[in-house]
């Protein structure tokens, strides 16, 4: 029974009694049945509130003599731990939501008053007498915010995005405006790509065998899957990943964004409600757009939320017609890849179950990424594939490669064979992109006869722990779960995350900047993406540099309580055991 | 000063007749009553947990997959006919362990048989690795991609290009990025899927004109003209744009951009041109429609096109003055939120456009196939209609009395010609894939794509196997069989044409009867 821990989502306490209990009930009863061995275990442990425990317990790093562990007792364990893992949300404060106002009032303001003094604006050539192509502020905001941190995105890049960069480096002598290359390289440990498992690689077996697809089969294909596009390495694709994912069957595309935006209208229709996660990705967003379905938005990893929607949808049905919904469809992520938060599948699949609504989850920066195997945060929570209706996932994070898959049940599938825009219009998968995917997955799976893959599940499990707690007890603001190896940290203002970004790449460290309008006004910030080829002292160099940044400005600024003990660095196989 | 104004309204008070203070009191017991029953009213239409409760439970969705309209979808495969390739697919192909003569994918230029572009994306392979991990934005560019927008600009004469990491993203979300509720946007009725898909996506007004008329266009500018004349001040806040396909990708037509360039002009609206299919086809150097008609390349707004067709790589793009293209940077959602090209592909694509830019004569003999593949589809013009224009390097064949015959009689009798071919040529033909959900859902045809690699021998044997099916399976028969009494004229018609055919058929073999006798 207490297997069902609340948690702390963005600083919403459990949610109220009633409904807490409708909800946790029914997952109880099917923990009850399904997972009897973990009573004795928890049972102990008393109910609490996510992160406190973490800052309360043991740490889970600390190297202790190991006797010999039963295995299942193990598995549990980890399983509990993953329920407790906090979610942290820090809201920003007043003070720090005024000053970040102030900092765009002010940008705003110089902006005025430079359109006033000497107008600059790109002028349109030979087009007088037309309707402006964009409205003003978008260009204003691109003009004079925008155009004054610019540098800090589209670095280009001169090497394999591995664990380290060569950034080639840029400099503009108009502030802005444009640049120019310098011919200087600058080489950086990469904390900026969604390279989890450090599959980018320019040799090894993965680059051999695509260089091999290459000199067999060709670059381009030509045609579309539904023409003359359909070849046998892509049946193998669908194949392999419909068993990675542990589902009946899968359908690949070769571009990720595609994947929701041109599969999604297939699925839906007009007469089907979508609830939609509110920090959901701008493609299911489009896709959704696409397929005409009516849209609620619930608040990020809201549990009452999401309820209070679903309960809403159907007792009001449709709007004026007041006529039944065709379907409901739950619209969640894994992992949420700018808040770095993990999905609360175990409660959604309740939800689910408990309205009949449909499931479908995007695994873009979880797949491969999370779980004791890599197959994603259904893995992570230990919960059946199948349960999920819809399963979402990209090759271009976690696999090194490009393109994306849906995966569900056989006749989901047909349907998609059927009505998918990327099967019918889209041009099939590139030979070697495919044979990337073929041989990274096969690695993780361990079918290539290494336990390669494993290995590195383990050291990105590992890192991500590390690097978090570490940033954690030097008091930044840290966003998300603390399994999730995407790791924002809070600076709200935009001349911080400038300043940030700039000063990391002098330190050799390329991090990612990310503010208004990719994020609310008050939320800015940087953002590290870990990866398994990255070593400890990587980690601790980035860490170091992050610290002197953290001390010139002030971004150490956390409120929760910081761990007093040194937090360990478990290089030992079984990671995340006491 | 306080005190003064309270001592003046104690003062009016004290001072005001009686029955205004009755009436007053009334007044404000009176609202008091009327907000309660508003609350009261309120809370009656608010429904009781139980009553909630049944209607939870009363609900039943639908099955996620419908079964009886899953088998009504419009969801022609091609691999019922092929099975999966292995290998490359360049000018042949190989199915099940045969070699097929391939026309049926978009490999214009013979590109895929070049080891060139082989040997461009393993030395990116060797240098960057598969994947670029990123979108573009968070270190996603790397260096080929800035050399190869460069390059495309260049190539064009614009100035600036936005790369995409997929042909159907870069149009798609070109559109949506500039168009949007409110705005205007006339429309070609024939254009491509993606672009349909860019066009729902911006929520604007769109408004169709007849495939390839001018003429319409002209006439539904005007009624703009007219509508916008009424409230001129809305009018000068509505965008308006006109999208249309160098090459048609439905029908294999040319636009008369020419016309249409002027006519936006001349109405002050913004035009978009999609080079998908023309890109390095027309045009003496491959430069596209504009090229090819003239026109200049300035008063079109953007173009966009693909890597994914004749030049035998991935990538769509976007390509025009900085002005218009560097917004998509920031708001082009497939551009933004995507990770980038990988740079393999990338590397591939820069290749194949120094092979077009070194050897200006490959357009020159693609163009020269594209039209001697046009003249010898003629033998089977008793059993097709080719709507496709001699420079396409698409043409579109359709059955002869398509227009009148069950959709699914057409699609099974081209199947049949299919299937022979298959058998008894080994080339491999197609038909196009389309969705229901397409704005005009084409007819089902058949599809050849020229490559610049087939030889004249070559193009000539795919017209006669053609031809052989048809007489070899009677599809003639078949059609007159399938056409209805209702449209009875266009049977005899078809008839005539067809004793037509078959008398100078005869004609023609007896008389190289006499020639071999003579010989």
């Amino acid at each position: 029974m207490v297997c069902i821990v609340t948690y702390s989502g963005r600083g919403v306490s459990a949610s109220g009694p009633k409904r807490t209990a409708s909800l946790t009930n029914s997952f109880a009863t099917k923990a009850k049945i399904n997972r009897s061995p973990i009573k004795q275990v928890v049972k102990k442990k008393e109910l609490t509130n996510g992160h406190v425990v973490n800052h309360n317990h043991r740490n889970n790093h600390v190297i202790k003599p190991k006797a010999k562990v039963d295995h299942q007792r193990v598995e549990v364990k980890r399983r509990e731990q993953r329920k407790r893992a906090g979610e942290s949300f820090e809201e920003c404060t007043l003070w720090d939501a005024f000053c970040t106002y102030l900092c765009y009032a002010v940008l705003v303001l110089v902006g005025y008053v430079n359109d006033l003094v000497r107008p600059r604006t790109a002028k349109e050539q030979n087009r007088d007498g037309y309707v402006p192509l964009y409205a003003s502020f978008e260009s204003f905001y691109t003009r004079h915010v925008y155009r004054r941190v610019r540098d800090c995105w589209n670095m280009p890049v001169g090497s394999v995005p591995g664990k380290y960069i060569t950034l080639l480096e840029r400099e503009s002598k108009d502030y802005g405006w444009t640049f120019q290359m310098t011919g200087k390289k600058v080489h950086c440990i990469n904390l900026g790509s969604y390279n989890y498992l450090g599959f980018a690689e320019n040799h090894g077996t993965c680059a051999e065998a695509a260089i091999k697809a290459v000199r067999e089969e060709g670059v381009g294909t030509c045609s579309a899957r539904r023409e003359l596009g359909n070849a046998h390495h892509l049946d193998e694709l669908d194949q392999l990943v419909a068993r990675f994912v542990g589902s009946e069957d899968a359908i690949t595309c070769a571009m990720g964004f595609a994947t929701n935006s041109m599969n999604i209208p297939a699925i839906l229709n007009k007469g089907c409600l979508v609830l939609s996660d509110e920090k959901n990705h701008a493609s299911i967003i489009l896709g959704l757009r696409l397929s005409r379905a009516t849209i609620r938005v619930f608040k990020h990893n809201n549990m009452r939320s999401l309820e209070k929607r679903l309960r809403e949808g159907i007792v009001n049905g449709q709007p004026r017609t007041h006529l039944p919904w065709e379907k409901i469809f739950i619209v969640v992520e894994g992992v949420y890849s700018m808040e770095g938060s993990v999905v609360r599948l175990p409660e959604i699949l309740a939800l689910k179950r408990k309205y009949g609504a449909y499931l479908y989850l995007d695994e873009a920066h979880s797949i491969g990424a999370m779980g004791p195997n890599g197959r994603g945060v259904v893995d992570y929570w230990g919960c059946n594939p199948r349960d999920v209706d819809v399963l979402m996932g990209t090759f271009t994070k976690s696999f090194g490669s490009a393109g994306g898959y849906i995966a569900g049940s056989k006749k989901l599938i047909a349907l998609l064979r059927r009505g998918s825009h990327a099967h019918a219009y889209g041009t099939a998968m590139s030979p070697p992109v495919a044979q990337q995917i073929l041989s990274s997955m096969k690695m993780i799976m361990g079918e290539d006869g290494t336990d390669e893959g494993v290995k590195k599940i383990r050291q990105l499990a590992r890192n991500s722990r590390y690097f978090r707690q570490k940033l954690k007890q030097a008091g930044f603001i840290v966003y998300g779960n603390d399994d999730s190896p995407v790791i924002p940290v809070a600076l709200y203002m935009p001349t911080k995350i400038a300043y940030v970004v700039r000063e990391m790449i002098k330190r050799g460290v390329a991090t990612v900047g990310v503010g208004f309008p990719a994020t609310p006004l008050v939320e800015g910030r940087t953002r590290f993406c870990i990866s398994a080829s990255h070593t400890k002292e990587m980690l601790d160099h980035a860490l170091g540099a992050m610290c002197e940044i953290g001390q010139q400005i002030t971004i150490r600024c956390s409120r929760l309580p910081r761990r007093k003990e040194e937090i360990m660095y478990d290089d030992s196989d079984d990671e995340d055991i006491e | 000063m306080l005190n003064a104004v309270l001592a003046f309204f104690y003062r009016n008070l004290i001072g005001a007749p009686s029955y205004h203070l009755y009436l007053e009191a009334f007044l404000a017991l009176w609202l008091f009553w009327l907000i309660r029953q508003r609350k009261k009213a309120e809370k009656k239409k608010l429904l009781t947990a139980e009553e909630e409760e049944t209607i939870i439970n009363a609900w039943q969705p639908r099955p996620l997959v419908d079964e009886k309209e899953l088998d009504k979808m419009e969801g022609y495969d091609n691999g019922d006919v092929w099975g999966p390739i292995s290998g490359r697919p360049g000018k042949y192909v190989e199915i099940d362990g045969e070699k097929y003569l391939n026309v049926a994918t978009h490999n214009y230029l013979g590109l895929m048989d070049s080891t060139e572009l082989d040997d461009a994306a393993e030395q990116c392979i060797r240098r960057y690795g598969v994947g670029s991990c990123g979108p573009r934005g968070f270190y996603g560019t790397v260096d080929v991609h800035i050399k190869l927008e460069e390059k495309i600009a260049d190539f064009l004469g614009l100035e600036e290009t936005a790369l995409y990491s997929y042909g159907f993203a870069a149009v798609s979300s070109a559109i949506p990025s500039y168009a949007k509720a409110g705005d205007i946007i006339f429309s070609d009725e024939l254009v491509s899927f993606p672009i349909q898909r860019g066009l729902a996506a911006s929520r604007s007004t769109i408004i169709y004109f007849n495939h390839n008329s001018w003429e319409d266009l002209q006439e539904k500018l005007e009624e703009q003209r007219k509508t916008d004349k009424k409230n001129a001040k809305k009018a000068k806040t509505i965008r308006r744009f006109c999208v249309v396909e160098g090459i048609y990708s439905k029908s294999g037509t040319l636009c008369p951009l020419k016309e249409v360039a002027d006519l936006c002009k001349q109405y002050k609206v913004r035009l978009f041109v999609d080079e998908t299919i023309s890109f390095g086809i027309l045009g003496k150097t491959g430069r596209g429609l504009t090229e090819h008609l003239g026109v200049d390349i300035k008063d079109i707004d953007f173009i966009s096109g693909s890597l994914e067709h004749g030049f035998a790589s991935f990538g769509g793009f976007i390509v025009g003055p900085s002005y218009v293209v560097d917004h998509q940077r920031i708001s082009g959602l497939g551009y933004c939120f995507s990770a980038s090209l990988p740079p393999l592909l990338a590397g591939a694509g820069i290749k194949a456009l120094e092979i077009i830019e070194q050897n200006p004569d490959i357009i020159e003999d693609v163009q020269d196939k594209c039209k001697y593949m046009h003249k010898s589809l003629d033998n089977i013009l008793t059993f097709f209609k080719i709507t496709s224009e001699e420079l396409s390097p698409l043409k579109f064949l359709y059955l002869v009395g398509c227009k009148v015959l069950p959709w699914e009689v057409t699609r099974e009798l081209i199947e049949q010609v299919i299937i022979y071919v298959k058998d008894n040529y080994k080339i491999a033909l197609i038909q196009p894939s389309y969705l229901d959900s397409e704005h005009k859902l084409p007819l089902p045809c058949i599809r050849i794509s020229v490559n610049r690699l087939l030889t004249y021998k070559e193009i000539d044997s795919i017209g006669n196997a053609i031809e052989d099916a048809c007489n070899a399976l009677n599809i003639f028969d078949s059609i007159i069989a399938n056409i209805s009494d209702e449209d009875a004229e266009l049977r005899n018609e078809m008839v005539s044409e067809y004793e037509a055919y078959l008398k100078a058929k005869e004609d023609k073999q007896s008389r190289k009867a006499v020639l071999e006798e003579e010989f």
